[in-house]
């Protein structure tokens, strides 16, 4: 119905069903970054609010309905997600399901493959997880071992990824397996693998917070049906690659909604000490922290930049390459200046010694180091701007 | 959230296109390097600056009523991005930005009438004398305006002031009343170029742009001469001020991209060790940093312009951003450029320190990345 209205029509639509269906418990509460966070707000209504998405669409605004989307244009999802910022909601459907296989499905996936996988991760019904890397195939991912051999009525996979976010919690798995030795990149195949295969065997990895998001994830004679595949034998690099992209995108664009979760100019004005004219006392401090502002404030506009060219039909100026590292690059800083700011509010672990803004935003710290490392290292999107974007030479 | 129109229009687009052509065809970079022996009165080339005038750029931000096109700011930046690829020295930010802006949104009827013609035609070119100190600081200014009969008398000092030879217009910043420092007591004159009282000095510039060191002594003005309120110019100049920093940055960018492009053509045609350069990685990353660099003050300049355009309550937060940034990437951009050439980017006769010439003067004009940062902050609330 919303993809339907006339433009003008569509803001204030948008708006009354925003009032009308978010629940009021949740107002501020931050948005999933992922689809295994804990509910967040009053029992209850987190659920309540994720089915009333799912039912409108608006969890994946830009899918077709038949799919489990609203079916709308850029233009509008751009005006939905200003309409929930400014209403403070979110989008409760995150994940990598509608993140990244979603569009990958779209363009790829056969029409039955879209049927069966698309609504439920609309919904939010069923995870997701990334099988890529592998303990030889990480910056190098077309390196990758993990083998798959067709039976005939069946794909067979033998092998070990790693890095497996949420793999413990998660329904499905969008894997590369190799199918040839003879090209590296051209030997690879993309599969969609049933969590609950036989022969599937999880094991989390504890990360410098504590927490255990990734995991490892053993392949032992697990059966794929062929419907499972994604794109042809063999052409599996050119699916993962374009996935990448959306990954790549989805992650820079994460970095911005952290940079709007935690205000670092709120933060530094409780807790630095002022000079009599107001601005912060230690100048040192204040320089590289209005370093930080220039940088997350332009990151913001550049992402908008992109976005509006896009919707002109225009080629980005800007790389995806360079967008994450950009990205990447701001949540780093973030994180650096926020423990400092803290000071000695900034080592704590767990506890009812700090606060618990204090213990999240220095978990937060620990967890933004991997932000320059998944989704291809800092170093390999400098690599791929060099030499995709850029046109320089390969040694 | 405002639109803050990323993407040229179709007019826009049009005239970007017709910029870029002109500058390519008829302003090369050599043209520059002649600047500096032909030693012309005016410091620009005035044959330049009046094909400038006739293809209608002075009158890209004359109202419409005044015989302008009232075009706006994103335009005149799109215009300045490609006279900045080149380094086309010309009058066209302080004179069709700052001064024409100066008037258009401060100046009485009569003001109105009197210059914007002449500076829509290109007749004239107005100057903006503002600079005293060593950093640039608006509030700062010590050249006195002191009541004579109907008139004003001025007495101070002004440097640089970049294009006063020949100028038809000087904008003088004043102080009426107060002490250096104080945000009261600011005035803004218009002071015709050959008024009596003033002694020029040329300067000789390290970009080979046309500056003057200026010494009023006596310099007496008309109760017409005062441009908007008696002590009250530091806001309006602040208005002004954003807005040719803002398309300054824009010429910035310009200049930026070029140092860049040319850089990363050498890296894929220079040779050593038997292979192209640019196949090193090391040198790869700084060229992927630096067009990451490149490309934030592309969209804070862009923001800056189209805030200005619309109205928008964010204009000196988003010129601060911009004209920071821009700094930071030109300075880099053109640093870049001398060390990744070599020994040939030390050179006078390649292009390299003309970019890093220009990447010094027009960072230190209207603000340094310094400023701007500091004042960013402050809009901040840190």
């Amino acid at each position: 119905m919303f993809a339907d209205l006339p433009i003008d029509e569509f803001r204030p639509a948008i708006r009354d069903w925003i009032r009308e269906n978010f629940p009021a418990g949740l107002r501020g509460c931050r948005a999933p970054t992922n689809g295994h966070e804990p509910p967040v707000g009053p029992p209850g209504e987190f659920v309540l609010w994720k089915q009333r998405c799912a039912d409108a669409g608006l969890g994946t605004p830009m899918w077709p309905v038949e799919f489990g989307g609203a079916g709308l244009d850029q233009a509008k999802a751009d005006i939905l997600a200003e309409e929930l910022l400014e209403a403070g909601a979110f989008n409760p459907i995150a994940g990598l399901g509608a993140m990244m296989l979603g569009p990958t499905l779209l363009e790829f996936g056969t029409e039955e493959q879209k049927r069966i996988h698309l609504p439920p991760i609309a919904r939010g019904d069923l995870m997701w997880c990334q099988g890529f890397s592998e303990p030889g195939a990480g910056s190098d991912l077309a390196a990758l071992r993990m083998r798959c051999e067709d039976k005939g009525d069946h794909f067979l996979l033998n092998g070990q990824k790693v890095w497996t976010s949420y793999a413990h919690h998660s329904d499905w798995c969008f894997a590369i397996a190799r199918t040839s030795t003879e090209k590296k990149q051209g030997g690879i195949t993309f599969l969609l693998v049933d969590m609950k295969s036989p022969g599937l065997d999880v094991r989390p990895i504890q990360l410098i917070n504590g927490i255990s998001h990734f995991c490892e994830t053993f392949f032992n004679d697990v059966k794929v049906p062929k419907e499972n595949l994604v794109g042809e034998v063999n052409n599996g690099w050119t699916v993962a690659k374009r996935l990448l992209q959306h990954e790549r995108t989805s992650l820079s664009s994460l970095r911005r909604a952290n940079a709007k979760t935690y205000d670092l100019v709120s933060i530094a004005q409780r807790y630095c000490e002022k000079a009599p004219d107001g601005t912060l006392a230690d100048k040192d401090l204040r320089q590289r922290l209005a370093d930080h502002l220039l940088s997350e404030h332009a990151y913001a506009l550049t992402l908008e930049r992109r976005a509006a060219e896009e919707e002109a039909g225009l080629n980005p100026t800007t790389p995806v390459s360079t967008m994450k590292n950009l990205g990447s690059k701001v949540g780093l800083q973030l994180g650096e200046l926020a423990v400092e700011i803290l000071g000695n509010r900034s080592m704590g672990w767990e506890g009812d010694g700090y606060t618990s803004e204090e213990l999240e935003l220095t978990s937060l710290w620990l967890h933004s180091k991997c932000y320059s490392i998944y989704g291809g290292t800092y170093e390999i999107q400098n690599n791929i701007t060099a030499q995709r974007e850029l046109g320089l030479p390969k040694s | 959230m405002t639109d803050r129109a990323f993407v040229p229009n179709e007019e826009q687009a049009m005239l970007r296109e017709s910029a870029l052509g002109w500058v390519r065809e008829n302003a090369p970079i050599s043209d520059l390097r002649k600047l500096r022996t032909d030693n012309l009165e005016t410091g620009f080339d005035p044959d330049l600056f009046a094909e400038m005038a006739e293809m209608g750029w002075t009158g890209i931000l004359v109202p419409e009523d005044h015989g302008g096109f009232g075009f706006g700011h994103a335009s005149m930046g799109l215009v300045a991005e490609q006279m900045g690829r080149n380094l086309v020295a010309s009058p066209l930010i302080g004179s069709a930005v700052a001064a024409t802006d100066a008037l258009a949104l401060f100046g009485t009827e009569e003001q109105k009438a009197e210059w914007l013609p002449r500076l829509l035609s290109g007749e004239i070119h107005a100057a903006i004398a503002l600079e005293e100190t060593i950093a640039h600081n608006p509030a700062g200014v010590a050249l006195t305006a002191c009541r004579e009969g109907d008139g004003w008398i001025l007495e101070g000092h002004k440097q640089p002031v970049f294009d006063f030879g020949k100028a038809g217009l000087v904008i003088v910043v004043a102080r009426t009343s107060g002490a250096p420092g104080d945000a009261e007591g600011v005035t803004l004159f218009l002071c015709p170029g050959d008024a009596g009282g003033i002694s020029a000095r040329r300067l000789t510039q390290v970009d080979s742009r046309g500056a003057w060191a200026l010494a009023f002594d006596g310099c007496a003005l008309g109760a017409g001469s005062i441009l908007g309120e008696v002590d009250k110019g530091l806001p309006a100049l602040e208005t002004v001020l954003d807005r040719a920093r803002a398309v300054l940055a824009a010429e910035m960018i310009g200049s930026t991209t070029q140092a860049f492009e040319t850089t990363i053509e050498y890296l894929k045609t220079r040779v050593q060790f038997d292979q192209p350069i640019g196949s090193f990685q090391a040198l790869q990353h700084r060229a992927a940093e630096l067009l990451s660099e490149i490309e934030l003050a592309r969209s804070a300049v862009w923001a800056a312009l189209a805030a200005i355009d619309a109205g928008d309550d964010d204009v000196p937060q988003l010129t601060s951003l911009a004209k920071a940034l821009a700094g930071k990437a030109f300075r880099r951009a053109a640093q870049e450029m001398v060390q990744l050439h070599g020994g040939i980017g030390m050179t006078d006769e390649h292009d390299s320190g003309l970019y890093l010439k220009r990447a010094h003067v027009t960072d230190m004009t209207f603000g340094s990345v310094a400023f701007h940062r500091d004042r960013y902050a402050r809009l901040a609330g840190i």
